[in-house]
């Protein structure tokens, strides 16, 4: 297993595929994307590589953290995420990782936090259809109605749906396909949409249910740029 | 000009430097030539109608073009900016006092009719949709 990548949602937009017809994609800025840290087996007990994404003024961060970039010779960074990788897929730290990382045309999971909606209630949460309009129904149109059975059992089961807190959970949308991939200005274009606001952080991986392409860099597409800096 | 917008200006940029899009508006009769790909193979196929519609939003602008073909009435969405939009001629200019024609969806026959713009119209070629008001004008 390679290491996926972290990146901002920029938002949505059309682009005429192949075939000529317009296709629905969410662009990824994926620039900025460095190697944080490693995980091994010896020390850790798992390997992976920490990215970072974004950026944070060194003095909003505290100490121990600052000390961890340090230790990296990295930027602070917003966002910290680790990817699980193999052993020989571990990506040199202080590496800044390339769009190029993903072709166009394989297909990749995409995890991210879904918009918060609040307090929605059953029909917005769970879509059920409400109570009826007229025959005598008052107050109650949105409601979910009833939440069980009688003096037996007595009690609403757990997990029975009703209203409650909507959104702002972590969500994964599988398969969708890389459009194209801007290396220059560190674009990625996929598919469809991906969860979460615009300007917010999203993990991408490579599906889980396909397979990699072969000519897939492996473990990452590696900017020349900082390998330099090191 | 946030990332979004300098993205569909530079694709926008792209297709406009491929491609000469004739200036048109609605009321006007268009033919246009559309890319039909049939297995491998790829031919044109005219698509002739009045144009009852413009959106201009940038790389996602899009026209609508209607025609009564057999007696029903089709309405086709074109992306303006489309590459299967192989050409756009100008068939006729319509003299027209709104930006949206939909009013003609309800009309048929002489009722459907659209005054030809006097200048710079090329006048005396005889379309399908003026043949067919010709014809009901004789019934």
């Amino acid at each position: 297993m390679r290491t996926g990548l972290l990146a901002k949602k920029v938002g949505m937009t059309r682009l005429f595929n192949a075939e000529g017809n317009q296709v629905p994609v969410t662009v990824l800025d994926v620039n900025g994307v460095q190697v944080v840290a490693q995980r091994t087996k010896e020390k850790d007990g798992y390997t992976a590589i920490q990215l970072g994404i974004g950026s944070r003024k060194a003095n909003r961060v505290n100490k121990p953290t600052r000390g961890h970039y340090a230790k990296a010779k990295v930027e602070p960074k917003r966002r910290l995420v680790e990817f699980r990788v193999d052993e020989k897929n571990l990506v040199a730290v202080g590496a800044e990782l390339a769009a190029s990382h993903f072709l166009p045309g394989q297909f990749v999971d995409v995890t991210g936090t879904s918009i918060g909606k609040g307090f929605a209630g059953a029909m917005k949460r769970w879509n059920f259809r409400g109570l009826e309009a007229t025959h005598g129904v008052s107050v109650v149109h949105r409601s979910h109605g009833s939440v069980g059975q009688r003096q037996d059992p007595g009690k609403v089961f757990r997990g029975k749906k009703m209203a409650g807190h909507l959104g702002d959970e972590q969500v994964t949308v599988q398969n969708l396909q890389v459009m194209s991939v801007d290396d220059e200005q560190g674009f990625v274009f996929l598919q469809g949409a991906i969860p979460g606001m615009e300007g917010g952080y999203v993990e991408v991986r490579d599906a889980v249910k396909h397979k990699m392409p072969a000519k897939a860099p492996v473990p990452a597409a590696v900017k020349a740029a900082a390998e330099k800096k090191e | 000009m946030n990332t979004i917008q300098k993205i569909n200006k530079a694709k926008l940029d792209e297709l406009k430097g491929s491609r000469a899009i004739p200036e048109f508006a609605p009321g006007d009769t268009l033919r246009v030539q559309v890319k039909v790909t049939e297995g491998d193979k790829s031919r044109l196929q005219a698509y002739e109608g009045i144009c009852i519609a413009r959106k201009s939003a940038g790389i996602n602008s899009s026209f609508t073009v209607r025609k009564i073909s057999f007696g029903e009435g089709v309405e086709r969405v074109f992306p303006l900016y489309a590459p299967v939009v192989d050409k756009i001629e100008v068939v006729r200019r319509g003299k027209v006092r709104r930006s949206k024609l939909y009013y003609l969806r309800d009309r048929r026959g002489r009722a459907a009719r659209i005054a030809e713009e006097s200048m710079g119209g090329a006048s005396g070629v005889a379309t399908a949709a003026e043949a067919e008001k010709t014809g009901a004008e004789k019934a």
